[in-house]
């Protein structure tokens, strides 16, 4: 049983069918046995929930601290002006302005002042929620709009990973600092493409990024007879594996357009997320 | 002159492939990929770079390992642990910190804190943006680098670039391939634009999607109009796409229907409209023809 | 009296740039000799850039600033440094200044714009 075991999967490239594989292993593995947490780390865009439809037990609000200053005691020394890097806290005249939105909560400012003037404030940067679909344990952050903290969303939502699970994390595309925080610590990445030129390009992104953080990870290639041979002779070049690969099977468009789970409606391709299950009991 | 600003919500919608057939089709326009962090545009326009510029979002602090004594106060300080404790060792002390700088944001506390200043805090390079030829114009692009923080001042500076080239030459249009999400790139992408084609698919992903995006143009007070990609793999969800347009006084500006041609014409490096001579292309030249009808 | 005007250009007889944070230039002058200089603005590309560029703005003295939209954080921050703020300034910078001494520009109430307005143009 994988059991201490958690599993990103990502991609460089939006919409290659990360969230597919994700929620589709997710139930596989749960079938399989399983003790499995489904963690919806693309804060931004959460989608997992549409295929999971997790009931939500509890659900709320994730803060940062970010500076308040107390007029009384400040006597306008200008430290924290000098120190803070995002325009968060400023000093004008004898007046210290804060602008929370811009806070990336380093804690600067409150160490800086001599007066001890500053007291952090909580800002609200975005929800967690918590549920059970079926017997998967299932989590999600939607970070509220305009904040700039993905990371600190992302943080909170892998603390609910436990040990005696097995954990798949939904990593948001791309390869910036929000998936960098997604994907460290994990013990295996599963990197979802396609094999056309966009896919690939951004495929070798991704890899970059994985063996820059040196992890272990293999690939999935989604809609694998379109397209051309690239990718899989990028892989072989390469060395890297590619544990699974599933088809451009218009079914699974319209599955996935509806919300609805491929290993549920298609029990054909049950046996692809089976497998790779497998394929990561294997690689451990 | 005018700008256009194409996004998607969420990823994989077919953005970037319109954006390509729209090169083809404006007459004399400058265009800027502003999704810097996984761009493809480059991959059918084919630029050929003529300047490239080392982009720095930020600062990084890193440690001189000959100056450290070890004390932690770093690690103490650090908010992101970026500060660890497995350097070599020097004169004074058997194992020093050092930053990691993928972790690293650059905040500037730990510097200031140093009990003997052995911290550098200097500019770094995130990324380059890149001023190119295209067989439809200038085009003005970026690379991202990996691990980068994506706060939008590099494609601030893309489109103030662009701007500045549609300026000298007297350019009608300025196409911009936006980036995807809802966050601080995407913000940068469509402030002050004249207006942004949403690119949507028929799926409930799509639509949470949208419903978001629409959310953050009508902050921005942005005409917008939408695009539905691959609509049959859904009629039904398009049409609640379309009611939802209708009720909130948003035009749907075109529908594309799913066709293998756009993948054929992305591993040709041609853009839709160079590759098809049918559907696809007529599909394409009306959601062009409404997104301009409107200037 | 020394302010500044928010500038496309480097002269007097440049346009009035419509944005405050992400103005190209800041054309600060002295209103009895017109004497002035230019000052390019950095803050276009940042994020903070109405912050930014008020404190650019404030750290050249001047007592009034003349443009054509004001973003919060920039307005709030002209404020607290008693700078009073002239919106809705068209014209050449010249004639900004003309319209400023004639006492016929509007002064902000609050900010016009909400914020990263005037991010692209």
């Amino acid at each position: 049983m994988l059991d201490n075991f958690v599993v990103a999967i990502a991609s460089g490239k939006g919409g290659t069918g990360k969230t597919t594989v994700a929620t589709n292993l997710a139930s596989a593995a749960c079938d399989s046995g399983h003790k499995v947490q489904y963690l919806d780390c693309d804060v931004e865009e959460p989608n997992g929930h549409i295929f999971l439809r997790p009931q939500i037990a509890a659900s709320r609000q994730v803060t940062i601290d970010v500076p308040q200053v107390d007029t009384e005691k400040c006597t306008a020394c200008g430290q924290c002006g000098q120190i803070c890097q995002y325009g968060a806290i400023v000093c004008i005249k004898d007046n210290v302005l804060t602008f929370e939105q811009l806070c990336h909560a380093c804690g600067g400012c409150f160490r800086v002042c001599p007066d001890d003037a500053i007291t952090p404030k909580p800002l609200e940067i975005g929800t967690l929620a918590c549920g059970k679909a079926g017997a998967i344990e299932f989590v999600s952050g939607q970070l509220n709009i305009g904040h700039v903290r993905t990371p600190t969303l992302i943080k909170e939502v892998k603390r609910h990973i436990h040990p005696e699970c097995l954990a798949i994390i939904d990593v948001p595309p791309g390869t910036s600092c929000p998936v960098v925080e997604a994907l460290k610590d994990t013990d295996f990445v599963l990197l979802v493409t396609e094999p056309t030129p966009f896919g690939l390009n951004d495929l070798k992104l991704a890899v970059e990024l994985v063996r820059e953080l040196s992890l272990p990870f293999a690939v999935v290639i989604n809609r694998y007879d379109v397209g051309n041979e690239k990718v899989e002779e990028y892989c072989e070049a390469e060395g890297i594996r590619v544990a699974a690969r599933l088809p451009d099977d218009r079914r699974i468009a319209e599955l996935y357009s509806s919300g609805k789970m491929i290993v549920r409606e298609l029990p054909e391709y049950r046996n692809c997320f089976v497998d790779l299950v497998g394929a990561m009991e294997a690689h451990r | 002159m005018k700008e256009v600003v194409v996004i998607s919500g969420k990823g994989g919608t077919g953005k970037t492939s319109i954006v390509a057939s729209f090169a083809a089709l404006a007459k004399n326009a400058v265009l800027a990929d502003c999704d810097v962090d996984a761009a493809d545009l480059h991959l059918i326009l084919n630029p050929d770079v003529k300047r490239t510029t080392d982009f720095s979002g930020g600062k990084l602090a890193s440690i001189m390992t000959d100056k450290c004594i070890g004390c932690g106060r770093c690690e103490d300080v650090c908010h992101f642990d970026a500060a660890t404790f497995d350097g070599p060792g020097n004169d004074v002390v058997e194992k020093t910190y050092t930053i990691d700088p993928i972790s690293c944001e650059g905040c500037g506390v730990c510097v200031h804190f140093c009990p003997v200043d052995a911290i550098e805090f200097k500019e770094a390079v995130n990324g380059q943006w890149f001023v190119s030829e295209t067989r439809f114009g200038p085009m003005v692009h970026a690379r991202l680098g990996i691990a980068q923080e994506n706060s939008g001042k590099l494609v601030s500076l893309i489109r103030k670039e662009a701007k500045r080239i549609a300026t000298e030459q007297n350019s009608d249009l300025i196409i911009v391939d936006g980036s995807p999400g809802l966050g601080c790139p995407v913000i940068a992408s469509i402030t002050g634009a004249d207006r942004v084609l949403v690119v949507t698919e028929p799926t409930l992903s799509g639509r949470h999607d949208l419903d978001r995006v629409i959310e953050l143009t009508k902050h921005f007070n942005i005409p917008t109009a939408i695009c539905i990609n691959k609509w049959d793999i859904n009629p039904s969800i398009a049409a609640e796409i379309r009611d939802a347009a209708h009720s909130r006084n948003l035009q749907i500006a075109g529908e594309i229907a799913y066709d293998p041609a756009v993948t054929k014409a992305q591993i040709a490096a041609k853009s839709g409209v160079e590759y098809s001579n049918g559907r696809l292309k007529g599909q394409i030249v009306s959601l062009w023809e409404s997104v301009l009808g409107v200037f | 009296m020394r302010i500044a005007v928010t500038s496309t250009g480097e002269s007097l007889i440049s346009e009035v740039d419509p944005r405050f944070g992400r103005a190209a230039f800041f054309i600060v002058c002295d209103t009895d000799t017109m004497d002035f200089v230019a000052i390019e603005n950095e803050n276009v590309a940042g994020g903070a850039a109405g912050i930014g560029s008020a404190k650019r703005v404030i750290d050249e003295g001047v007592e009034a600033v003349l443009t054509g939209n004001c973003g919060p954080n920039a307005q709030r921050t002209l404020d607290a440094a008693g700078v009073k703020l002239y919106i809705g300034v068209t014209g050449t910078v010249a004639e900004a200044v003309e319209h400023f001494k004639s006492g016929t520009l509007t002064i902000a109430e609050g900010p016009n714009v909400p914020s990263h307005f005037g991010m692209d143009k």
